[in-house]
């Protein structure tokens, strides 16, 4: 299916593309062939992975700007089934996001790796499977039929497998690796049975052949929720998101980033691609159930994250959130979709679209940060650090851009998209279903709540991480990390305030998408110009990011030059902290991560298995004076007890019945073969 | 509509005459609680004077304090004036009323509580980490409620453009509205938590069990200090133009003309004037709650927002 | 939106504070409190009724909202005033855990009896026909009370409720029921309270508490 009208930009896009894939692939293999020079693979190991981030930024970049599709066909695979390969501004957009983050892992990976090279695993592993997976990723997002889709997207699982038990020393990252290995193929199985639904209408793997297929109804809601329990397994949805924290803070922080801020949206992108692109008609009540569940996603991540205290993992669970929020955007613009207002649907698309873009960058961001404290001082959990605003002063600027940015909070990015998820919901007048127009709200407070609480975290996270006073002794002689690490974060740093204060820009680019899809761009948000976004129009809602940074800048300023004394009247004397006059202020007597979030652990009480004891142990000598007091919290997730746990008790009883059949006894297998055989002869009678 | 330089100017004095007139807000509401509870007040301009003293003072600074500390003011006080530029006070239909709608204006003041509450956390005390926690649970409360009343509001007026929907009130003329009733509840409930004002915290307070704002603040002094009560008071302004502009949008000026815009000061005046009366009658006669009581205020808030929408769309949506 | 009347508007509004009065029931722990917001209720339905009877012009109605009033307002409440203070529970309160997951849940009845009577509402033409989702919201709400409550008194106090809402519903959807009917239900609801101020009574004095969980304890299984 060679495309007739072969242009020159059809052979640029598709040529960079490859070079994307082909350098991902390459700077696996050169990270075996280095295996005895760790210096030479960190080199060229990760300059061929940034390579590949270049390309894959270039070809989503030229793809989304043109607008056009180009496919192709490459003689691999089986024979009777060619790889059918296609760049359509849908997966440019996810090619150019996968590329940023790629990029900037490239650059920060050679000094982060650095820790690993004494290490009991050699890093030519760490590369290989680095290399493999963000191929893996790419070509899953290249793939237009559903052979090519499976492989590339079990080369992704696989290969990230091998990534999350690296360190496989310690049994919990062995136990995080099978369970995301059990999730994932589990995942994979449920997408497989999706096409396979689609599949039996087209007569064909090919996507172009699904795309026009005639679909029942039954059977598209069918293959629509086999494909939405498989993506959303994938992306960490409610219920299915135990796998997430558990993988995705034991992998090396790189990969960590690669991760949360990519894999997660390479499985939005598998749920976009299937039910706008693959599926014709979409219904609105798979937008309600994308709507509750992203609802119930967002609002149990950031409260699960509140309760968390290893930095790693809190950041997992937020991924949990912002997956929601994306889910929630793709939920509102499926009801306007399915209620006949392509418009709307077209504007809560976009919203999705964009907190994609947003949390990639700053979810890698964080990551990338707290790699740079994991790295510099061996401390992954809160309650130990401290003060490192003072010791690490760049890495906690750019760290608290990723925490304005994902708490929501304007100018930055991740306000931009939540505002436009927010528009797209306060349209609900358009709807004539009444429930609808009572629930939506209802979710849109919800998120206002999510993105509250999750600024809460955030204040947790930067307050005991970064301000404050050191906790420990590693803390205090932290140092500032390599430069070219500090580089990758100031990137996807400034990057986030970028997307922030242009939106107007992004949301034009990101038209082709939904050009493609619902063949409609969103031209009423930027109809004002650059400087107002408008979403619907221009007496709906308005909101100019760049005016809002310049009144910000001029009030500070103003209010700097204004305030700030030049005269000796002016000099700032030093003490030290009132101490209540009690003797010295000790690091022990900071508020905690735990005692921060304990009003909120207070008030959601039910939502987690909380299991709390204090213990006064007395003085053997003197009876009435305490010596000490023990205090201990642990936090569950209430989706152990009541989903994994009696799923796998019923598949452990499950095997154990059918292992009856295995008696030991050979004249037993004689009588299963002898059986079979009688069955078979039965049957081809 | 006006040359676009003036409207522009307008803007700019509107904005001005908002943070200028802050204090005396603050300055108000003591006086009227002081003769609520028969004792002799200070003088409306005492906040003035507060501020003037408190701008010449030296600057104490802690130890450990970083740079973070000593930007918080300018930030919060940034955020402050950024979000009092894009509220309608004495005029309608100014060009900054479009920067931002009632989102992002409670974005704006999430971003000021942000930093306010880093830097509670800034020097390592306890009662900066206790201000902060309790600061940003009271706050992710309130906002959801915040939000559903702004939800209401914008699908009432189908806009979410303060200016827009005051207009859209303004020419709707006197309509009973059952979700406005609920919703002017809620919001009160939500301001109150949201500024600091009894029941929910003491503004007086330095006890440190009971307070929430001024733990946050506990550190700050000099011009510092003079930044975040300013700030602090141009807040509770906030709150109150809002609430005067959704719930009683009358007298606000539609057109440039003197009379009207002299008119649109009165009016604002009026009615603030009249609010702060109604607000210090109730924290007279509450007492301040403990703080697991203020979930539950939080809740009731919400609650009443809530039923505002649906009271919108079961009993207003014209059938 | 569409244009409506002043009248109309009023209605509306009152029974937006109708519905809000059970939602304050819900929230409510203080027995007293309780009685007093449910006379409210009863005052604010008289008020509603008369307002009805004004739009509507049906004299009828005015004869129903002086019943109410009278009966709901005044006479009910008084009568569980006396029976409360008779049996000191004036200050008794009820604990109530998880009572902000009851108030989204009548807030979730609201919204799923707004979504039952879409479809009568869309075939009215009275002024009031907005109204009647409020009207067997509070119903439910009443309900839900019974439900949610230990107290004996409270779940008296949601059994008339939901008489208040069926009433209600009557009023808005057919302008009232015949004045026999209506007399009759009067009668019933007075008579009702009368017999259930005795059960209170026996009941103190059988298991010593008025806590209706207590008596699952005559189940002849137990012994």
């Amino acid at each position: 299916m060679a495309d007739p009208n072969l242009t020159e930009g059809t052979v640029l896009t598709l040529a960079l593309a490859y070079l994307a894939v082909a350098s991902a692939l390459l700077s696996a293999l050169v990270a075996l062939a280095t295996d005895r020079y760790p210096v030479v693979f960190k080199i060229t190991s990760f300059v061929l992975l940034g390579a590949a981030g270049i390309s894959a930024v270039a070809a989503g970049v030229m793809n989304l700007l043109s607008g056009k599709i180009h496919t192709a066909q490459l003689g691999l695979g089986l024979p009777w089934l060619a790889w059918h390969l296609r760049l359509d501004p849908l997966s440019g957009f996810f090619m150019a996001v996968t590329g940023i983050v790629v990029l900037a892992v490239a650059f920060y990976g050679p000094a982060y790796v650095r820790q690993y090279q004494h290490g009991p695993q050699p890093l030519s592993v760490l590369g290989f499977f680095t290399g493999l997976f963000v191929a893996g990723m790419l070509l899953v997002l290249m793939a237009d039929d559903a052979f090519l889709f499976l492989v590339a997207w079990e080369l992704m699982s696989l290969s990230s497998y091998f990534l999350v038990t690296y360190q496989h020393q310690y049994a919990s990252n062995r136990r995080a690796g099978y369970l995301y290995l059990l999730m994932a193929e589990i995942s994979a199985l449920l997408i497989l049975l999706a096409f396979g639904v689609l599949a039996q209408f087209s007569h064909s793997f090919a996507f172009h052949a699904m795309r026009h297929a005639q679909v029942p109804p039954f059977w598209a809601t069918t293959a629509f929720v086999l494909a939405f329990l498989g993506f959303g397994l994938k992306a960490g949805l409610i219920p299915f998101h135990a796998w997430l924290p558990e993988a995705h803070p034991v992998a090396p922080s790189h990969i960590s980033a690669l991760m949360s801020g990519l894999m997660l949206k390479i499985a939005v992108y598998g749920l976009i691609r299937f039910s706008y692109g693959l599926l014709a008609h979409i219904r609105w009540e798979w937008g309600l159930v994308l709507l509750l569940m992203g609802t119930a996603s967002a609002l149990w991540g950031v409260l699960y994250a509140l309760m968390q205290h290893d930095l790693k993992r809190l950041l997992a669970y937020h991924s949990v959130e912002n997956i929601g929020i994306i889910f929630m955007g793709l939920g509102l613009s499926m009801i306007f979709i399915g209620t006949g207002h392509p418009v709307l649907g077209v504007l809560g698309l976009i919203a999705a679209l964009y907190h994609t873009l947003n949390h990639a960058l700053f979810k890698s961001l964080l990551f990338l940060g707290s790699g740079a404290i994991l790295m510099r001082t061996h401390e992954g959990d809160l309650e130990h650090m401290g003060g490192l605003i003072r010791r690490m002063p760049q890495t906690a600027f750019l760290f608290l851009i990723g925490c304005l940015s994902i708490s929501a909070l304007p100018p930055f990015n991740g306000f931009v998209s939540e505002w436009l998820t927010f528009q797209s919901a306060l349209q609900v007048s358009v709807l004539s279903n009444a429930v609808l127009r009572a629930i939506i709200p209802v979710t849109a407070a919800l998120l206002a709540l999510t993105g509250a609480l999750a600024a809460t975290c955030f204040v947790k996270v930067y307050g005991v991480a970064f301000l404050g006073r050191a906790r420990t002794r590693r803390i205090r002689h932290a140092r500032e990390v390599h430069w070219s690490m500090r580089l990758a974060m100031g990137t996807l740093a400034l990057l986030c305030l970028l997307f922030g204060v242009l939106p107007t820009v992004t949301i034009r680019v990101l038209g082709s998408v939904t050009k493609l899809l619902l063949h409609r761009g969103l031209p009423s948000a930027s109809v004002h110009g650059w400087l107002w976004l408008t979403p619907v129009s221009a007496g709906v809602a308005s909101y100019s990011a760049p005016l809002v940074v310049f009144g910000l800048l001029l009030a500070l300023g103003i209010g700097y030059v204004l305030l700030h004394p030049r005269m000796s009247s002016g000099a700032i004397r030093r003490v030290s902290a009132w101490d209540c006059g009690f003797g010295a202020l000790s690091t022990r007597m900071q508020y905690t991560a735990t005692a921060f979030s304990m009003p909120i652990r207070r008030i959601f009480n039910p939502v987690w298995l909380v299991d709390e004891s204090t213990t006064v142990h007395m003085d053997p000598r003197e009876p009435l004076r305490v010596a000490s007091v023990e205090y201990q919290l642990h936090i569950g997730d209430r989706f152990w007890p009541m989903l994994y746990e009696p799923v796998s008790r019923w598949v452990l009883s499950a095997a154990r019945y059918v292992s009856r059949i295995q008696t030991g006894r050979v004249r037993t297998y004689l009588a299963y073969s002898f059986v079979t055989l009688l069955v078979l002869l039965w049957l081809i009678r | 509509m006006a040359h676009p330089l003036i409207a522009w100017a307008l803007a700019l004095l509107q904005t001005l005459l908002f943070i200028a007139s802050a204090p005396l807000l603050a300055g108000w509401i003591k006086c009227v609680r002081c003769v609520l509870q028969n004792r002799a007040s200070p003088s409306v301009l005492q906040p003035y004077r507060d501020l003037g003293k408190l701008f010449r003072k030296k600057v104490v600074l802690a130890e450990e304090a970083s740079w973070l500390f000593r930007s918080t003011p300018y930030i919060v006080l940034g955020t402050m004036i950024l979000a009092a530029a894009v509220i309608p006070l004495v005029t309608v239909r100014l060009p900054t009323d479009a920067i931002a709608d009632v989102i992002v204006l409670v974005g704006f003041l999430a971003l000021g509580r942000f930093f306010l509450a880093l830097a509670g956390l800034d020097i390592g005390t306890s009662f900066g980490g206790m201000g902060s926690s309790r600061e940003m649970m009271v706050a992710s409360l309130a906002e959801p409620a915040m939000l559903m009343a702004v939800f209401t509001l914008s699908m009432t007026a189908s806009s979410t453009n303060l200016s827009t929907a005051m207009h859209y009130l303004l020419q709707s003329g006197l309509v009973l509205r059952p979700a406005f009733v609920f919703t002017a509840a809620g919001l009160m409930m939500v301001a109150i938590a949201e500024t600091g004002r009894l029941p929910v915290d003491n503004p007086a307070t330095h006890l440190e069990l009971t307070m929430i704002h001024e733990g946050m603040i506990l550190e700050y002094s000099g011009r510092h200090l003079a930044l975040m009560e300013w700030a602090s008071e141009i807040k509770l302004m906030i709150y109150a133009v809002l609430i005067a502009d959704i719930f009683l949008p009358w007298g606000i000026a539609t057109r440039f003309t003197a009379w009207a815009l002299v008119m649109g000061v009165v009016a604002i005046g009026a009615k603030l004037a009249l609010l702060v009366v109604l607000l210090a009658v109730i924290e007279s006669g509450l007492a301040k709650m403990r703080l697991f009581r203020v979930p539950e205020f939080l809740n009731l808030a919400f609650l009443l927002c809530l039923l505002g929408l649906l009271s919108h769309i079961i009993l207003e949506v014209g059938i | 939106m569409v244009a409506v009347g002043l009248y109309t508007q009023a209605i509306r509004m009152l029974a937006a504070l109708v519905l809000f009065t059970s939602f304050a029931l819900l929230a409510q722990t203080r027995m007293a409190a309780l009685i007093r917001l449910f006379a409210w209720q009863g005052a604010l339905l008289a008020v509603t009724t008369a307002l009805v009877a004004l739009v509507t012009h049906q004299p009828r109605l005015y004869l129903s909202a002086l019943l109410t009033l009278g009966l709901k307002a005044l006479l009910i409440p008084w009568f569980l005033n006396r029976l409360v203070i008779r049996l000191e529970l004036q200050h008794e309160t009820e604990d109530l855990r998880g009572n902000a997951m009851v108030l989204l849940g009548a807030a979730a009845l609201t919204v799923f009896s707004y979504y039952v009577v879409m479809p009568i509402v869309e075939l009215s033409t009275l002024v009031t026909r907005n109204v009647i989702a409020v009207s067997l919201a509070i119903v439910l709400l009443g309900m839900l009370l019974i439900i949610v409550r230990r107290k004996a008194v409270t779940q008296v106090v949601g059994f008339m409720c939901m008489e208040n809402g069926l009433f209600f519903a009557a009023v808005v959807s057919t302008y009232g029921m015949p004045m026999v009917v209506e007399l009759g239900v009067a009668f019933d609801v007075l008579v009702a309270s009368i017999l259930f101020g005795v059960f209170f009574l026996h009941l103190r004095d059988s298991i010593d508490s008025l806590d209706v969980d207590r008596l699952n304890r005559l189940r002849e299984a137990d012994e």
